[in-house]
């Protein structure tokens, strides 16, 4: 089974890739369920987590890894998609594991393979992984995954976190809102966005922090980082869990004095990144 | 050499016809519609439960050659052209070399010739090269044949040279075809920007990059006030408003819909659907609603196909890559009886004037009709067939449409080019 997105999963999917990513973490049982599969990392993007957290995932499962590297492959040559995805999946690897800049990347390229396609970040459109780790973590502090209070702060338009969390919203019964400049939130589309920064983070079990992706143009739609720091970002604690899914611009959207408050749960999002990619590795294989 | 149509319901909204009726055919001409008793005749075709009408006009076709013949050539698209029942089509200018010079057009004029199933009328491009940024010898390529000017695919960036273009040529009595889109809004964009691409994580086009270019030419258009506009391929509702504006103003302004733009929305686009990729994009409900709103109103000028067929290699990419364009000749006729006379928005009679006299009668062509005297060009119709779109079934070499499998209401059955039937189903 794939991994394109939360919008292709239901809620019982979901919560039994959290369970599986919970027992990973507390048993370290790890049944070698990948044993001698061939995973092929396929990143069109710079990364350091998501990269190196699937590729441990799937060491731990007992996975072989493959990191394609796109800037040797013959797409420089000229060649195209679909015969580039159709040679790699003559080769009969067990999955791949795609990040591009184009949203709907993953979906491409699952139909052209019998391999399992995992999203690992598809333009502006999912980041699947992220949000089951974010979820994993708010899980571990409350316990309760239903009904929680949410708030998403930065540049929604261009975030693909957040559209992933926008599923999760709707399978727990989140209140889930949003906020930042105008300019980064969409028009006409029916979201609940916060009237200022001090409704957006009070009364809320967790505040997410998006990054200013300056390589999606983000940088257009305001005047400066700094201003973008002096009206939305969070320079003290507040009262709700803080995430970000990295990398942070540190005292844009976050500033380091707060970086390292206990709660900040950004460096055990990071850990819980691991068991989560273990569960969607374990799930997508087994079913 | 005398054909006869005999028992169809012949619907000419030129002569304001609509009964059943023969058609003598003589020769190349047409030589009476009415009662044929007691003329001697060689031929006959027998049209009853069918209707028999003008030949269809398209004021928007991409032929694709000379340059792009992978995707279409003149033969494969004129043959697609009366397939979908046009016996008149208008080229537009993209081509390679593009039609801004008169060997270009005599290229076209006699490739199309050869081919001979058609009339096709090139239009020439407003600036050479289509670059944006030098006049082309309107007066020439007029001349040559030119029907209108156009830099479709693209828009006049510069007022200053659209301006300067239509107070040059406000004497001849021609049309400039406008693409309106402002590239500030809707470069790098791949749908329509609403509730999909928000849902895709895609890039979209919003309604202004269209809206904001009309309102920019018809202020234009005011002050040359002799000018006439054509607005190519009309997708958003602000459009639309414009539009009714200027010509309650009294200002020389026409309009064309597509049949997927009457027909669709951006919910066709969901799995990516590259085929469903088009400019302008296929738009929301609201939109949708009011273009069919226009169509109530008696607004719209031309029902235009924006036919623009591409090899699949384009198509089967990531839709960022995609190309952009519906093949649309062949469905035209289908999905306007479909869409606007079976859902009762407009009737069939006004269908067939927006195919043929309407917009004939923009471009100033001989065209649509089937006045005694005139070519005859003739398409009958089975307005009640039920078909599945096959795009294998094509003539057209682009098998790019979103209407592919789709069930569609009403059939070209056959289509006569000056005498001669030149497609049967």
């Amino acid at each position: 089974m794939h991994c394109l997105g939360l919008k292709y999963f239901n809620k019982n999917q979901v919560e039994s890739i959290l369970e599986k990513a919970v027992y990973f973490k507390s048993t370290k049982n790890y049944t070698k369920s990948l044993q001698d599969a061939i995973v092929v990392n396929m990143f069109f993007e710079n990364s350091t987590r998501t990269k190196t957290s699937f590729e441990i995932a799937a060491l731990k499962l007992g996975a072989r890894v493959v990191n394609f590297d796109y800037t040797k492959s013959s797409l420089q040559k000229g060649e195209n998609w679909i015969d580039t995805i159709t040679n790699l999946n003559a080769m009969h690897p067990d999955f791949f594991v795609t990040r591009h800049a184009y949203s709907g990347f993953a979906y491409y390229i699952s139909q052209f393979t019998q391999a399992n396609v995992i999203n690992a970040g598809d333009g502006t459109n999912e980041h699947p992984s992220q949000a089951l780790l974010d979820l994993m973590t708010m899980y571990e502090h409350k316990k309760d995954i239903e009904n929680l209070k949410v708030c998403i702060i930065g540049d929604i338009i261009n975030s693909r976190v957040a559209r992933s969390h926008m599923y999760l919203a709707k399978m727990f019964n989140w209140d889930l809102s949003f906020y930042g400049p105008s300019t980064f939130l969409p028009q006409n589309i029916d979201i609940k966005i916060e009237k200022d920064l001090k409704q957006a983070i009070s009364n809320k079990d967790f505040v997410i922090l998006l990054r200013i992706q300056l390589e999606r143009k983000s940088g257009v739609n305001i005047p400066s980082l700094g201003e973008y720091n002096k009206f939305f970002g969070i320079k003290e604690p507040i009262g709700a869990y803080i995430m970000h899914p990295g990398p942070v611009n540190r005292d844009v959207e976050l500033d380091s004095t707060v970086y390292i408050d206990r709660n900040v749960l950004i460096t055990k999002q990071v850990e819980n990144g691991v068991f989560v990619r273990m569960a969607i590795f374990d799930f997508c294989i087994s079913n | 050499m005398r054909t006869i149509i005999h028992s169809g319901l012949v619907i000419d909204p030129a002569n304001n016809i609509q009964k059943i009726a023969d058609v003598v055919i003589n020769n190349d001409k047409i030589e009476l519609v009415g009662n044929a008793n007691g003329i001697s005749i060689d031929n006959e075709i027998d049209a009853s439960g069918l209707v028999v009408c003008p030949g269809f006009v398209d004021l928007h076709t991409h032929l694709r050659e000379p340059g792009f013949t992978k995707k279409e050539t003149i033969q494969t698209g004129s043959l697609a052209a009366v397939a979908g029942g046009f016996t008149s089509i208008c080229c537009m200018p993209n081509t390679n070399p593009p039609i801004d010079s008169e060997l270009v057009v005599s290229y076209i004029k006699n490739k199309a010739l050869e081919a001979g199933f058609c009339d096709v009328y090139p239009i020439g491009a407003i600036t050479k090269n289509q670059e944006g940024k030098q006049l082309c010898n309107y007066l020439s390529l007029k001349d040559a044949g030119c029907v209108a000017f156009s830099d479709d695919g693209k828009p006049v960036f510069d007022p200053n040279l659209l301006y300067t273009a239509l107070v040059y040529t406000k004497d001849i009595g021609t049309v400039f075809a406008l693409h309106e889109e402002e590239l500030a809004f809707s470069k790098d964009g791949v749908i329509n920007d609403g509730k999909v691409a928000f849902e895709l994580g895609l890039k979209g086009i919003p309604n202004i990059s269209e809206s904001i270019m009309i309102a920019r030419d018809i202020e234009i258009l005011r002050s040359v006030s002799q000018a006439r506009l054509h607005i190519c391929h009309v997708s958003a509702k602000e459009s639309i408003e414009l539009i009714k504006k200027a010509k309650k103003e009294g200002l020389h302004i026409t309009f064309e819909v597509t049949p997927h733009h009457l027909a669709l929305t951006e919910d066709e686009v969901y799995n990516y659907n590259t085929y469903a990729k088009v400019n302008p994009p296929l738009r929301s409900k609201e939109d949708l609603d009011m273009i069919k709103n226009a169509f109530k109103q008696d607004l719209v000028d031309a029902i235009a196909t924006d036919h623009a067929p591409h090899e699949l290699d384009t198509k089967n990419v990531p839709i960022q890559e995609a190309s952009f364009g519906i093949s649309g000749l062949e469905t035209a006729f289908g999905v306007v009886n479909t869409y606007l006379v079976k859902q009762n928005i407009i009737s069939l009679q006004k269908a067939i004037e927006l195919l043929t006299i309407k917009p004939a009668k923009v471009f100033g062509l001989d065209a649509g009709t089937l006045s005694e005297g005139s070519f005859a060009n003739i398409v009958l119709l089975d307005v009640n067939k039920q078909w599945v779109v096959d795009t294998n079934e094509f003539k057209s070499k682009g098998k790019n449409t979103p209407f592919n499998n789709k069930t569609l209401v009403g059939s070209v059955e056959q289509t006569i080019y000056k005498g001669k039937i030149v497609y049967r189903r």
